[in-house]
């Protein structure tokens, strides 16, 4: 133990360097993904990494976490240059990391899952010990304020909780550097809160923490240095104290964007193109009303697991409602299945693309033309490729999807580039109702402000569009009336003109008595 | 604020086979006088063993969500290779019980390592080695079956009774029924409380956050083949046992009833999941109904067309009743 005893006095010595990265060069098929980039971090801060979708964050941290092989540069780690063979190296040496897209085992309990690979045994080093690893794991949950079962099957949780035991898997290693890839797309604001004191906690440990996000008010709040990145290379290094964010999205970005103020020019709320009546489903759903006017955008709000992703399933057919009516343009519809739903022109882009959203492993073009194949397939059931292509290549242009074209393999692309593959997907479906679940989920600014300007478009185009959102600003800028659910209830509905975040956090948890 | 039921998921799964395999016995108890009789259960059982003890091998591939075709004819194979060791070099039993178990391991260690390692598809790894198995088989045994004539003590494996009660030990339980009860209790415990097992799980549920979580996933899957080869070797023992024979020629087709047997006992083939318990019960639905139709004196032929919609009808309850229960 005499290693981690120097390293320890190390740590204390003074905030001194842990590592550094340098001329880290990556490339995937079709894809230079890193272009000699460097990094460095300092034994106990919080640096975050910014760039926008594909910058090459993700890449460059698994790098870092032996996830990929590096092409050429070199990895110093607490003074020595290092050269990692897998996951199981890197955790060994202190550096973890916790994955952008969750990366956990469904049919496993949430203490399983963390010490998967590590698991507890007893002298013999053959049988489990899952009572030791109950009690740490509830040792852990408890410390992070966290309510969770460690025996809890981790398929049947919600995405936020899953989200946590990760983090908190993460923070079960003794970890000297630990990576948070886009942490908190999924949590609300309390487990922010929670993971944001546990962060200053392992700071104030001397534990070096990189931290990737596109939510720049976290970044503001959290971090000491932001280093910002573009298409694979190395933009600049600052400090966030001394940084006005305007500044990082232009470093970002490369140009400066402009962040409008809600831009929607309120079109009369006349012709209702949707009515739900009564929607029940147990207790996830309790008595949902409410119409969506033609061209207007309905703003969902309220905390994780409200029910807004509910009912739109249930809207959208993916599962079953117990009692209610259903009206789309005033005509009562049963909508059993999803294709029932399309039949009818309403669209869901899911919060969790990878589960329900995308087929990874199929590419881009597969993937857009996906819900309307018999668009481009003739009489005879041939499909007609070249002009998939031609289509998929417009909107790769329209929503500017970074991949190297569009026989790209879904997989491959960053995780915002995803979601706009997504979109994509529905907007040549040509639905005139477009639910979007967290659309912006995982998307940096500039593809962000892009999205806001389509669903605009869209919405004045004469579609009418229902986005649930986590985000009080972007509900606030985009809806033109919003809706606030709690635990399954509707339990307030605000005009835009009058509604305040305040306001929205009131109704979103105003529980039953 | 989730009710504590012991209808919960896990218990419902084990239920519906259970329930299933009562309801057959009373229908046939019903159906037929010869049904339930001591030497009927009794048959019934010593059916139950080489099959089960192949399901409760390929129960750890399947949880993988991969697939083992050659488990029917590396049992055969590892007979023959017991019948080798034993009759034609005069090696002790316990001897060739062990190098039949090797033999399988081994088998199972290649499709392990070339599924794992060089990424072949499991159906076409193992697809290879049953045709494998199957022709080494014949050139070992020269084609002719291997008696186990110098060794009496050998067919008692199966065959024998430590268990017997009534007057003069007219009841007597075979052996196999013991072997095959105390290789579920080792897969039981091997599946739920050792390393390989969680693994298996994990693998299964999630193969690259299992990668990524710093596991050897190539050497795990490994291992798992290896270990339902070992079970495959442990089958051959037993089948050998109960034939007093190596019979090169038989084997093909005896996976598909293990994995009718793990899919019967609630077991999904897409894998992360699959109970030991069930796998038992799996199996015994199959031999009872083969049991049973004989029984009743249905033809053979029909035999197998029920056995199959049986099958399906497992398969089909047990998804829907996973779809209810989301
Ligand atoms: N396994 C892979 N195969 C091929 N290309 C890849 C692979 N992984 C990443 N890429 C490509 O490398 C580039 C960088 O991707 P990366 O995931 O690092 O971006 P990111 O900065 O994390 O973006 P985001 O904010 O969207 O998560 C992208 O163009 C992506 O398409
Ligand atoms: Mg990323």
């Amino acid at each position: 133990m005499n290693k981690s005893a120097d390293l320890n006095l190390e740590v204390r010595g003074l905030k001194d360097t842990l590592l550094v990265m340098e001329g880290i060069d990556k490339s995937f098929p079709g894809v230079h993904a890193l272009d000699h980039c460097k990094f460095e971090l300092r034994a106990g801060e919080v640096h975050a990494l910014v760039g926008e979708n594909g910058a090459g964050k993700s890449t460059l941290m698994k790098i870092l976490t032996g996830v990929y092989k590096k092409d050429e540069g070199k990895v110093i780690y607490k003074g020595k240059e290092i050269e990692l063979n897998g996951t199981k190296e890197a955790q060994e040496l202190g550096i973890c990391i916790v994955h952008q897209e969750l990366n956990l085992m469904p049919h496993l309990t949430a203490a399983q899952n963390m010490f998967i690979g590590r698991e507890f045994t007893g002298k013999n080093k053959l049988f489990v010990n899952d009572n030791e690893a109950n009690k740490r794991a509830q040792a852990l949950f408890d410390a992070m304020n966290l309510k969770l079962d460690p025996k809890a099957k981790v398929g049947k949780l919600t995405v936020a909780m899953q989200q946590m035991i990760e983090i908190a898997k993460a923070l079960s290693f003794d970890s000297q550097i630990l990576v948070m890839d886009e942490p908190t797309t999924a949590l609300t604001e309390s487990e922010i809160d929670e993971l944001f004191k546990m962060i200053n906690h392992l700071k104030a440990k001397g534990v070096g923490i990189v931290y990737i996000s596109h939510r720049m008010d976290e970044i503001k709040r959290i971090t000491d240095r932001i280093t910002v990145m573009r298409d694979g290379t190395y933009v600049d290094t600052v400090n966030t104290q001394e940084t006005d964010i305007q500044q990082v999205i232009n470093l970002m970005v490369g140009r400066t964007i402009y962040e409008t103020a809600n831009e929607h020019n309120y079109t009369d709320l006349n012709e209702v193109v949707l009515e739900v009546k009564n929607l029940n489903r147990g207790k996830a759903i309790k008595n949902v009303n409410f119409k969506l006017y033609k061209g207007e955008i309905l703003g969902f709000s309220g905390l994780m697991g409200a029910g807004r992703t509910e009912v739109a399933r249930a809207i959208f057919g993916a599962d079953k409602y117990e009692t209610g009516e259903i009206y789309v343009k005033g005509q009562k519809v049963t909508i059993l299945r999803p294709e029932h739903a399309v039949g009818h022109g309403i669209g869901y882009l899911s919060e969790d693309r990878k589960r329900y959203g995308l087929t990874l492993g199929e590419t881009v073009e597969q993937n857009i033309a996906l819900a309307c194949i018999d668009k481009y397939t003739n009489k005879l059931g041939f499909t007609d490729m070249s002009s998939v292509t031609a289509t998929s290549k417009d909107y790769i242009e329209k929503l500017s999807i970074k991949t190297p074209g569009p026989k790209q393999k879904v997989k491959n692309l960053s995780g915002g580039n995803q979601q706009k593959v997504v979109i994509a997907k529905w907007l040549l479906r040509d639905c005139d109702i477009l639910i979007f679940d967290e659309p912006t989920k995982g998307i940096d600014v500039g593809a962000k402000s892009e999205i806001y300007k389509l669903l605009s478009q869209l919405a004045k185009e004469g579609k009418s569009i229902i986005m649930i959102s986590s985000e009080l600003p972007e509900i606030l800028r985009m809806s033109n009336r919003v809706i606030v659910m709690c635990e399954g209830r509707i339990t307030g509905e605000l005009d835009i003109n009058s509604a305040s975040q305040e306001e929205i956090i009131k109704y979103a948890t105003k529980r039953e008595a | 604020m989730e009710k504590k039921s012991i209808f919960n998921a896990a218990n419902a799964q084990k239920f519906l086979a259970f329930g299933a395999l009562i309801i057959l016995l009373i229908f046939f108890t019903l159906a037929s006088p010869f049904f339930l009789t001591f030497d009927n259960i009794v048959s019934i059982m010593l059916s139950t063993c080489v099959n089960g003890i192949l399901a409760l091998g390929i129960i750890f591939v399947i949880i993988t969500g991969g697939i083992d075709l050659s488990i029917g004819t590396v049992m055969t194979f590892s007979s023959v290779m017991a019948g080798v060791t034993i009759t034609n070099m005069g090696m002790p039993i316990w001897f060739g019980v062990i190098i039949a178990i090797l033999t399988g391991a081994f088998f199972g260690f290649v499709s392990g390592t070339v599924i794992s390692r060089l990424k072949l598809q499991p159906f076409i790894a193992t697809l290879g080695v049953m045709m494998i198995t199957k022709g080494l088989s014949l050139v070992v045994s020269g084609t002719k079956p291997i008696y186990f004539s110098d060794t009496p003590s050998f067919r008692k494996i199966a065959a024998g009774s430590i268990l017997k009660f009534g007057a003069e030990g007219k009841y007597s339980v075979p052996n196999g029924i013991f072997v095959f009860l105390v290789m579920a209790v080792i897969a039981a415990v091997i599946l739920n409380k050792t390393k390989l097992g969680r693994y298996n799980f994990a693998i299964g549920s999630n193969e690259e956050a299992t990668r990524l979580s710093g596991v050897n996933v190539a050497k795990w899957k490994t291992a798992i083949y290896a270990l339902c080869g070992a079970f495959a070797g442990m089958a051959g023992i037993v089948m050998a046992a109960r034939l007093d024979s190596a019979q090169p020629a038989l084997g093909a087709g005896y996976e598909l009833d293990a994995i009718a047997s793990v899919v019967i006992g609630g077991t999904s083939m897409v894998g992360g999941e699959g109970t030991i318990l069930g796998t038992v019960i799996g199996a015994f639905i199959i031999s009872t109904l083969t049991n049973g139709l004989k029984v009743m004196g249905v033809a053979q032929e029909w035999q197998i067309v029920i056995t199959g919609c049986v099958l399906v009808l497992a398969v089909l309850l047990d998804t829907m009743r996973k779809r209810g229960n989301k």
